[in-house]
Order: C-alpha cells, then sequence, then structure tokens
C-alpha cells in the first residue's frame, strides 16, 4: 500500500474544494457561485477516482462514473433556469 | 520505474488543481473565473485519472485481476468528465452572458442583441406575426 503519498493528495484536493467552496460562499452575482459548484463536482470526482485506486476497491469508481453524469445534467439544469426563457 | 511515472503524473495533477483553487479566489470576472475553474481541472483530472489507470495496469501485469477492471473503469470515468465538463462551461457561460452579467474592462460586446428580454420580445413578434397570418 502507499498510503502517505495518497494522503497528500486528498489534503491537496480538498484545499482546492475549499477554495471553491469560498468563491461560492461569497460570489457576488449567482453565475459565480454556479461555476465554484462545477469545480466542486470535478474534483469530487477525481478524488473518487483515486479513493478507489488508494484502497484498490472498483465500486468508488462506478460510484464517480454516476456522480459525473448526474452533476453534469444539475449544472445544465441550474444554467437553463439561470438563463430564464422557455424550456 | 512505474512507481516514478505514477508519482510524477500525481503531483502534476494536483498542480493543476490547485491553480484552479487559487484562479477560482483570485480572477475578478465570472468568464475568467469559469476559464480558470473549468479548464484546469479538466487538464488535472486527466494526468490523475491517467496514473490511476498505470497503477491498475501494473497491477494487472503483476497477477492481479482486478486491477484491468480499475484501469477499465477509470478509462469511463475520464471519458464522462471530457465529455461533460465542457459542454456545462458552455452552458454556463451562455446563461451568465445571458442574464445580464458584463465583462470587466470590456469595451465591445458583439452578443448585445442576444440578452433574454429581446429574444423574448422577437420570440413574441414572430408567434404574433404567426397568429395574425392564420
Amino acid at each position: 500500500m502507499m498510503a502517505f503519498e495518497y494522503l497528500i493528495v486528498f489534503l491537496a484536493l480538498l484545499l482546492c474544494s475549499i477554495m471553491a467552496m469560498i468563491r461560492v460562499i461569497r460570489g457576488p452575482t449567482a453565475p459565480d457561485r454556479i461555476v465554484g459548484l462545477d469545480t466542486i463536482n470535478t474534483i469530487v470526482i477525481v478524488l473518487m477516482v483515486v479513493f478507489g485506486a488508494a484502497f484498490n476497491e472498483v465500486i468508488y469508481i462506478d460510484v464517480a462514473i454516476v456522480y459525473a453524469l448526474l452533476s453534469f445534467i444539475s449544472t445544465l439544469f441550474i444554467a437553463k433556469y439561470l438563463e430564464g426563457g422557455e424550456f | 520505474m512505474f512507481e516514478i511515472i505514477i508519482y510524477i503524473l500525481l503531483g502534476v495533477g494536483v498542480f493543476f488543481n490547485l491553480l484552479a483553487g487559487i484562479g477560482l479566489l483570485r480572477f475578478p470576472d465570472v468568464y475568467t473565473r469559469l476559464h480558470a475553474g473549468t479548464k484546469c481541472t479538466t487538464f488535472g483530472s486527466i494526468f490523475l485519472v491517467g496514473s490511476v489507470v498505470l497503477l491498475g495496469l501494473k497491477n494487472w501485469w503483476i497477477g492481479d485481476t482486478n486491477g484491468s477492471v480499475l484501469a477499465i473503469h477509470s478509462i469511463v470515468a475520464l471519458a464522462a468528465i471530457l465529455i461533460t465538463n465542457p459542454t456545462g462551461a458552455h452552458a454556463i457561460a451562455r446563461a451568465a452572458h445571458r442574464s445580464g452579467v458584463k465583462p470587466i474592462g470590456a469595451v465591445v460586446d458583439d452578443l448585445k442583441n442576444m440578452t433574454v428580454a429581446k429574444t423574448m420580445k422577437k420570440k413574441s413578434a414572430v408567434k404574433k406575426k404567426s397568429e395574425a397570418e392564420k
């Protein structure tokens, strides 16, 4: 097991998602918050894939695939809502 | 040998993801933040998932059958990221422009006629014209 190196990777990705979370909290407009949310989604997907490699479990990577598709649909829906007009 | 390449790929991916976080905090504008937050995470995730694929192939080479499943599913996850991430960024930028957010320091706005109110007006005018023709 290569545990320590993966711990560093997890902490760095956690730092990235915390920075994106700061942008979500204090973003001046609504699209800023959506950009932060989209970044957090991508970072969580990558985190799950690296999790699966670190613990040698495949189920985390399956969860990452489903999470990627669902977060894409949610991002599209929020953008369409923000745009206004007809669906 | 394999482990050194895996460590280099992990380092490059984490570096680009950190750049994405810093750019998301420091840039002044929605569009520049989108530039940092989407492209850098896509490029970094290519390297991170690539390291996982390499680890799975190494395990498979040693004789662990779990490694091949790890590599193939990681490639599918990477394909999902690569298809969905730029599409979502495009949708967010389009929505931001149509909801009236202007770029900071912009002089010329080529898409000025594409705001929501005008397109709605145009749509209603077209609808009225078609109804009058009927």
